[in-house]
């Protein structure tokens, strides 16, 4: 019986802005006075900071290097490889928005809106075109998501989704009798830092997942290896495997294989995220109450395809938040191979500082830098807050 | 044939298959083990590399910027890994306290009724979780205290901070020869103080009337500092910094690498700290600050005796990983020159050109610490559930 519908709801309150400044600013009296005092603080520092962005700071060194901060050392006459990559991606995120409605939505639209903001900026007419060749690619996506927004269809996208980072890095690649090759020495700016969240994050995913499993094992053998596993990458920092991804990896791989530092990064943060996945999935496996098991056995389902058909897809629908926070953390941490002495986002700016003609320009650079990755992190938080939102994780 | 008469064949039987299943997967672990092994033992033969830790007692022979104990590129691997270690300690140590401060103020201060006030601590929180620590650290160092005024044209604040590109100075408290004298004396005044607090609990608890048994105590205890600084004479004096050429001379001077280290650290994990505050203080129900008013206690009352202690114990288990964090993100101490544990270890393989206990050695240290920090905040955590029965 739901009784609920019977019980008034409170009234409503509606404040003047008066009102409003009363209960939220002025009272009591040292509240008032704690008002003026942040108002005074904030006015100081609000102009200090407007006054240098506006009219002291040397925003050329970033207007100069844009190219440089974006693509790294990408031979410049191979950069349409880059745009169609990112084309893929517009054309894919439009499709994914235009068949499933809410956040994916929602973020191709902002997507869409950015990309018109971009074109605002002075840039040469090939960026131009590039960018509202996206910009259709996007909108074309929306479209024919909404037209054919069928089952079979989003099957299509998400194995579109699967088949593009493959693609993606082969045309970044390239191979000698197709495309001219581009060592992944010379990738470096925007692009390295999400070649190496991409990668990492979709390697560490199945990863985690299996040592999640291992970790509720049956078998003491697996049980062990996985805690051990989880346990050490845990206790120790990211910069720590970091670096014995990048001097000792060479030492543990066959004589003559030789890989590249940035896949060895690419390595590193895979085995770290690893853990990190796992025990967010651990904490999904737990959430399954015991009866699902029991009911998928007394089926006749084996172990297997319990797992397989009846935890996992409940238990990884719930992790999803905490995984893309994982995520976020992640494509921060790339910046850490910076120290490395990858060419990434920060490392192109320390590259760029190290250069005569922009000697001192620390504050430029750096904030430059730290505006970069805080976009895409925001952007990140938020479709991952409207995500928990849309499974209603967090009301079951 | 009916299931029913013939036995199960043997590989069937759940016992067997769970044994056939670990051999395979020990199997499995130890051929890529043993591939691994090989090609490791292999890649140590050709490079003339080697896995022993012997090379810690041979001479270090570089320099390290800031020694909390005595150290000379004369003295041993062994002991600059020492110096390592130590400095992280320091920074840590000093980090989580800062930390836990400042992320506890911005945490309440999420839930002050002041709307500005509210506004700017989102803010604050928002913007530093949103960027990567690194860029935060390196801005700190390059863009914030490399760009401070000369040594000569220092900030001063209060005529005793003194703050420039070479570092921040602060005044400290030093002993002065009535310092024992005055800390004895106000160790008897700990004592009676004691137990007036207790006298005055009492007697609260017998005639019910007020005996304010913390007021009392406080007062005792302070009149017995005073009294004892009358009697003796000042026990501390002030070592206050002063500008001497192109250094500093006495107080406590912050190199620029630890100050900017700390300072990012210490704001970075007050960002995390605070929503972990605002998380645990949401978790308190609504019903317990309402009944605490209908009894008539006070807000600052409410906070301390009813919000906190509840609140407390959904916060220790993140906040244990908060810490643990900080130590772990110390490591970035090199991106800005700060010889920590890893920049050191660091160094030592630079120079031996040994990677495998190089890398061995400063795993461990870390794993170590992470486990003894953890250890500690589980029997704290223990200490503040509740008992169940």
């Amino acid at each position: 019986m739901n009784i609920s519908s019977n019980v008034p709801r409170p009234p409503s309150i509606s404040l003047t802005p008066w009102e409003w400044m009363r209960k939220n600013l002025l009272s009591p009296w040292y509240n008032g006075l704690l008002t003026l005092l942040t108002l005074g603080f904030l006015y100081g520092v609000g102009k200090g900071i407007l006054t240098w962005v506006l009219k002291e700071a040397r925003w050329e060194v970033v207007t100069d290097n844009f190219r440089l901060f974006l693509v790294g050392q990408y031979p410049s006459d191979q950069l349409w490889r880059v745009w169609l990559g990112l084309l893929g991606l517009s054309l894919l995120l439009g499709l994914t928005g235009g068949v499933w409605k809410g956040t994916a939505y929602s973020f191709a639209r902002a997507t869409l809106v950015a990309l018109g903001i971009f074109l605002l900026v002075p840039a040469s007419w090939g960026t131009r075109t590039w960018l509202i060749a996206n910009g259709v690619a996007l909108a074309g996506g929306i479209l024919a998501g909404r037209r054919f927004r069928s089952r079979r269809f989003q099957q299509g996208v998400l194995a579109g989704w699967l088949l593009y980072f493959p693609l993606l890095v082969f045309l970044l690649r390239g191979r000698p009798p197709l495309l001219s090759p581009v060592e992944p020495g010379l990738w470096g700016g925007l692009l390295l830092t999400f070649l190496l969240a991409l990668v990492s994050i979709v390697l560490s995913f199945p990863i985690g997942v299996l040592l999640a499993l291992g970790r509720r094992s049956a078998l003491p053998a697996v049980r062990l290896f996985s805690v051990l596993y989880i346990e050490v990458i845990r206790g120790v920092p990211l910069v720590t495997v970091l670096f014995m991804a990048d001097i000792m990896l060479p030492l543990f791989l066959p004589e003559g294989l030789r890989v590249d530092r940035a896949l060895r990064a690419m390595m590193g943060f895979t085995l770290f995220s690893a853990a990190y996945v796992a025990e967010n999935v651990r904490g999904g496996l737990q959430a399954i109450p015991a009866g699902q098991i029991e009911a998928a056995h007394a089926l006749g389902l084996n172990s297997f395809q319990t797992t397989l058909f009846i935890i996992l897809p409940q238990a990884l629908r719930l992790v999803i938040p905490a995984n893309v926070g994982q995520f976020i953390s992640l494509f921060k941490d790339t910046s850490l191979v910076a120290i490395m002495g990858l060419l990434e986002l920060l490392g192109i700016g320390k590259a760029v500082l190290a250069n005569p003609a922009y000697m001192g320009l620390y504050r430029e650079v750096y904030l430059f830098v730290a505006l970069v990755y805080g976009i895409f992190s925001y952007a990140m938080s938020y479709a991952s807050l409207r995500l928990e939102k849309a499974l209603g994780v967090g009301e079951r | 044939m009916s299931p029913l008469r013939s036995p199960t064949p043997f590989w069937r039987r759940a016992s067997i298959r769970v044994w056939i299943a670990q051999v395979f997967f020990v199997l499995l672990i130890a051929l890529a083990a043993g591939f691994f092994y090989s090609n490791l033992m292999h890649a140590l033969r050709t490079r003339g590399l080697s896995v022993s830790f012997r090379f810690l007692t041979l001479e270090a022979g570089f320099r390290i910027g800031e020694t909390p104990i005595p150290y000379d590129p004369g003295d041993s691997y062994g002991r600059a890994f020492l110096v390592g270690v130590l400095n992280t300690l320091r920074v840590t140590g000093i980090g989580i306290i800062l930390a836990t401060l400042l992320g506890v103020i911005a945490g309440v201060a999420r839930f002050s009724p002041n709307w500005l006030i509210r506004q700017i601590v989102a803010g604050y929180v928002e913007l530093i979780r949103n960027t990567p620590l690194l860029v935060q650290l390196v801005f700190w160092y390059y863009a914030v205290i490399f760009k401070m005024p000369t040594i000569q044209e220092s900030i001063t604040i209060a005529r005793s901070i003194l703050i420039s590109h070479r570092g921040i100075a602060l005044p400290w408290p030093r002993p002065t020869g009535a310092f024992l004298p005055w800390f004895s004396f106000l160790l008897v005044g700990t004592v009676v103080a004691a137990g007036v607090g207790r006298f005055r609990q009492q007697y609260q608890g017998r005639t019910g009337r007020p005996g304010y048994p913390w007021l009392s105590a406080i007062s005792v205890w302070v009149l017995f500092a005073a009294g004892g600084w009358l009697l003796f004479g000042s026990p501390v004096w002030m070592d206050r910094p002063v500008i001497q050429g192109t250094i500093y001379r006495g107080g406590v001077v912050l190199t620029p690498e630890f100050a900017s280290l700390l300072v990012g650290l210490v704001v970075y994990t007050a960002a995390f700290i605070a929503e972990v505050v605002r998380g645990g203080i949401l978790s308190v129900r609504k019903g317990q600050v309402e009944a605490a008013r209908a009894l008539g206690l006070r807000e600052g009352q409410i906070l301390r005796l009813i919000i906190f202690p509840q609140a407390l114990r959904v916060i220790i288990p993140p906040l244990t990983s908060q810490y643990l964090n900080l130590a772990k993100n110390s490591s970035l101490a090199i991106a800005v020159g700060f010889p920590d544990l890893f920049s050191v270890g660091k160094t030592i393989f630079n120079q031996t050109g040994q990677p495998v206990p190089a890398v061995i050695l400063v795993m461990a240290t870390y794993l170590a610490m992470s486990l003894f920090t953890s250890l500690l905040m589980n029997i704290y955590n223990r200490h503040v559930q509740f008992l169940e029965k």
